[in-house]
């Protein structure tokens, strides 16, 4: 079973990475551009979104309505999204309906009409979304822990501030087009059932005569500690909780990911079992790597009731602190397989594949294949786990909650 | 891809769908039980159950099952609806044995008091939980007030008081009565060896015994009606409409279904348009429910509770208006080809296999090939689909809106 992924260097710098899968029928791609929310002025906060909403309402020879029946004509699965540093468009299809969509998301990047008559409908979308997340105490909570954790402006939400939507102008979403709707620096990974070389003249056709733009340098975020309570009439109190560890580009990275895999992979993980299993404190519980671009973070959620809501709290970072005191070499193993599952079940999806290709080149600047990862984690041992505990240890502790009411970190934290 | 199937002498069926070229086998018991199977008085049992399956058994303890799960490296879970309880896991296909034991003993739990007491603060939280989620409790009142005494009234969790109520002795007996042999079916598909599934699965539960255990069904009566709740925490309306569509044996389901796809999918369709693209709502779609003998046809609206009632006449204003303004064959073969490619992706992995051929078989007794399917939609045609919207627009409709506030002109609004 190869499948290394192949890499092609447009000239005018836009990476294309290929990995096909010829046992599916389906092929998928993620098309990254430069434009992120750490681009946004601090005053037009929800920007990006804006514009790749825009983009999308009219492009090339179509119309808003055209775009939507011909991609839904061809069974596209999409979405599009925003993150930190870039603007995502996603899309899974049975493998001869990728042509057909590529030329339409070439279009959508490179011609949009950006009409004047779709910019307010596009603004009363984001405000429909905006307040619908007020309803949604998770998602409140974490965007508040971004925010507190990540500063201006690595830690701005991707849905923007009703000031920042309500001042876009059209003048702005050109701006934004013009400057980062641009190849240098996109990446557009392919994964599925396709001929790379026939995807590679392709691709030269639909987006060789695409020019401009500058590969952006990424600032070195700063993270910092901090407490925020958010006062809300729930039933549960939401706990997000986040501390440091390494980013995704360090060569230790699957000891910290392994050192969360421990804590919340699978139901015999130590957070599952203390405070859901053991305690009965919580329903959902969870830990997270984190990556923004050099940093890194383990960020947890746990949603209990508020009179259990200081006990999850401690239980959790007592879990968390309890990794130092050794890890067995059961759970290691546990965790090996997880993960050997896991890289074995990837190659049943086109989707998950060509967003973990993108992800790679992002971060790394390289593809590594299967079997370097699985070598990696199987190389772990509960020892070499601790020592790199030891050496990168939990630190600058940043907690939100929402809730009837706030609680405090345990002291020594 | 070969469809198998073999029935054990105490009752079990075994189905599989094989597929030797697949990377990962996924495994799971369909068990015929839900919260429609459920005494009012003691609503929630077969998802507190559920929980407790997971607690151990005579030879586990419940920290050794969910090591044991993670061992095999299995994506796996377990779900309660109003007609079924699913446990299932995906492997690596060296594992099926492994998995298949593991499994099958879960199907036999130990029930011990002490990790009742605890599950059932798990639960409560799952109840609380959803209390803070959107539609806040709209989507059980309106089943209750669409069902009325019906059983598929009764919520999944159950309620805080009849989940603190649970007796451990109600649930032992209701797992002997409901967990019988002739009441389960294991399900595989994937890269399966069968012969060894059936020669395991009738050694592990060759203790099992059958209990003939049934279901009442009958067909709801619902009466026309609205309620307006309110929930001051909340920032948006959301409405909810509940009318009587078609059992999942209807071969007129597939028409509904693409009737609802084009008038209220969440791309491209009539109410998407006019409602959503427009920026009037976050949501507004169209789509159904199906259950053994009876379904439903579901309206959802998500707005700004001040544009409630304009976008809810608009609504009507767009599916009434598609008895003139007929669907057309533009729009059907759109639709057709979406929910097609949507079945053929999805169809990639079997740990999703394994749900589309374990329902279809305990729900429906039957076994659809990818293609089987899509022939069905394909089938289609625009006279069946105004047929469906002309039925569905005689039938009466239960409607539930929740929001931060009562306001008279919503009442106004669904009251004419």
């Amino acid at each position: 079973m190869h499948n290394k992924t192949q890499i092609e260097h447009l000239p005018n710098g836009m990476t294309l990475l290929g990995e096909p899968m010829p046992w599916l029928q389906s092929t998928s791609f993620s098309l990254l551009l430069q434009s992120g929310t750490s681009r946004e002025s601090e005053r037009l906060s929800g920007l990006s979104g804006i514009v790749l909403e825009m983009s999308q309402r009219g492009a090339g020879k179509r119309n808003s309505r055209e775009i939507v029946d011909d991609l839904d004509f061809h069974g596209v699965d999409r979405s599009s999204s925003v993150s930190t540093f870039h603007s995502i468009f996603s899309a899974a299809m049975l493998s001869n309906a990728l042509e057909p969509t590529l030329e339409i998301y070439a279009d959508i990047v490179q011609r949009p009409h950006l009409p004047d008559d779709e910019l307010d409908d596009t603004k009363q979308v984001a405000l429909q979304e905006l307040h619908a997340l007020e309803d949604d105490p998770v998602h409140r909570c974490l965007r508040e822990l971004k925010h507190l954790r990540y500063s201006d402006p690595f830690g701005r939400s991707a849905y923007g501030t009703e000031e920042g939507i309500e001042s876009t102008t059209l003048q702005d979403v050109q701006a934004t087009v013009e400057s980062f709707y641009r190849p240098n620096g996109a990446i557009l990974a392919v994964a599925g059932n396709f001929d790379w070389d026939s995807l590679r003249k392709l691709v030269s056709k639909l987006f060789g005569k695409w020019e401009g733009g500058e590969k952006i340098t990424i600032p070195q975020p700063v993270l910092s500690p901090g407490i925020s309570h958010i006062q809300h009439d729930s039933a549960q109190t939401h706990i997000a909780l986040a501390y440091d560890c390494v980013p995704y580009n360090h060569p230790e990275y699957y000891h910290g990911r392994g050192l969360v895999g421990i804590l919340s992979d699978g139901m015999s993980s130590r957070l599952f079992s203390e405070v859901r299993e053991k305690r009965g404190l919580v329903y959902t519980i969870s830990a997270s790597c984190h990556s923004t671009y050099n940093r890194g973070s383990v960020l947890c959620y746990a949603g209990t009731t508020s009179e259990r809501a200081q006990e999850t709290l401690e239980v959790t970072i007592q879990s968390i602190q309890n990794l130092q005191n050794g890890i067995g070499e059961e759970e290691v193993s546990r965790l090996k397989t997880r993960v050997k599952t896991a890289l074995v079940t990837e190659q049943e999806s086109s989707m998950s594949r060509s967003s973990q290709i993108a992800a790679d080149w992002f971060h790394l600047g390289r593809n590594p294949d299967r079997s370097e990862v699985a070598e990696k984690i199987q190389a772990l041992t509960g020892p070499s786990l601790v020592d790199h505990l030891q050496r990168f240890p939990p630190r600058n502790w940043t907690l939100v909650t929402l809730g009837n009411q706030p609680l405090e970190l345990p002291s020594g934290i | 891809m070969e469809f198998k199937q073999h029935r054990l002498d105490n009752g079990l069926e075994v189905i599989a769908e094989v597929n030797p070229e697949a990377f990962s086998m996924a495994i799971g018991y369909f068990v015929k039980t839900g919260s429609r199977d459920e005494k009012p008085e003691s609503a929630g049992v077969s998802h507190f159950l559920e929980h407790m399956m997971f607690k151990g058994t005579k030879r586990r303890t419940a920290e050794q099952v969910n090591q044991r799960l993670d061992e095999l490296g299995s994506q796996s879970n377990a779900y309660t609806s109003e007609e079924q309880t699913v446990y299932y896991m995906t492997v690596l296909p060296e594992l099926q044995g492994d998995a298949v034991e593991l499994l099958s003993d879960m199907m036999r739990p130990a029930l011990r008091d002490e990790d009742f007491e605890t599950e059932r603060n798990v639960i409560l939280e799952e109840i609380a939980m959803y209390d803070d989620q959107p539609p806040y409790g709209a989507m059980e009142k309106l089943m209750e007030e669409y069902f009325v005494e019906h059983p598929l009234a009764l919520r999944v969790l159950g309620t805080q008081d009849t989940v603190k109520d649970l007796k451990t002795s109600e649930m032992r007996q209701y797992h002997e009565e409901r967990y019988a042999s002739d009441n389960l079916c294991l399900v595989a598909a994937g890269n399966v060896d069968f012969d060894r599934l059936i020669e395991q699965a009738s050694k592990l539960t060759a203790s099992w015994r059958p209990a003939g255990a049934g279901r009442v069904l009958n067909k709801p009566v619902p009466k026309s009606s609205f309620l307006q709740m309110v929930h001051e925490p909340a920032t948006q309306q959301y409405t909810l409409q509940y009318a009587n569509g078609l059992a999942r044996t209807d071969p007129l389901k597939y028409p509904t279904r693409v009737m609802a796809a084009v008038l209220g999918d969440d791309s491209g369709s009539r109410l998407f348009w006019e409602l959503v693209d427009t920026g009037a709502a976050e949501a507004a779609a169209l789509f159904t429910h199906e259950y053994q003998e009876c379904g439903l046809i579901c309206v959802y609206l998500s707005c700004a509770p001040e544009q409630t009632a304009e976008n809810w006449e608009r609504l009507q204003k767009v599916v009434r208006g598609a008895i003139d303004e007929k669907m057309n064959e533009k729009e059907r073969e759109q639709a057709i080809n979406k929910i097609c490619s949507g079945i053929a992706l999805s169809s990639e992995r079997p740990g999703n296999r394994l749900f589309t051929v374990g329902n279809a078989w305990t729900l429906r007794n039957q076994y659809e090939t990818v293609a089987d399917v899509v022939k069905q939609y394909r089938a289609v045609t625009l006279d069946q689909m105004q047929q469906a919207l002309e039925f569905w627009l005689k039938q009466p409709a239960v409607t539930v809106s929740v929001g931060p506030s009562y306001r008279k002109e919503i009442d106004q609004a669904f009251r004419s």
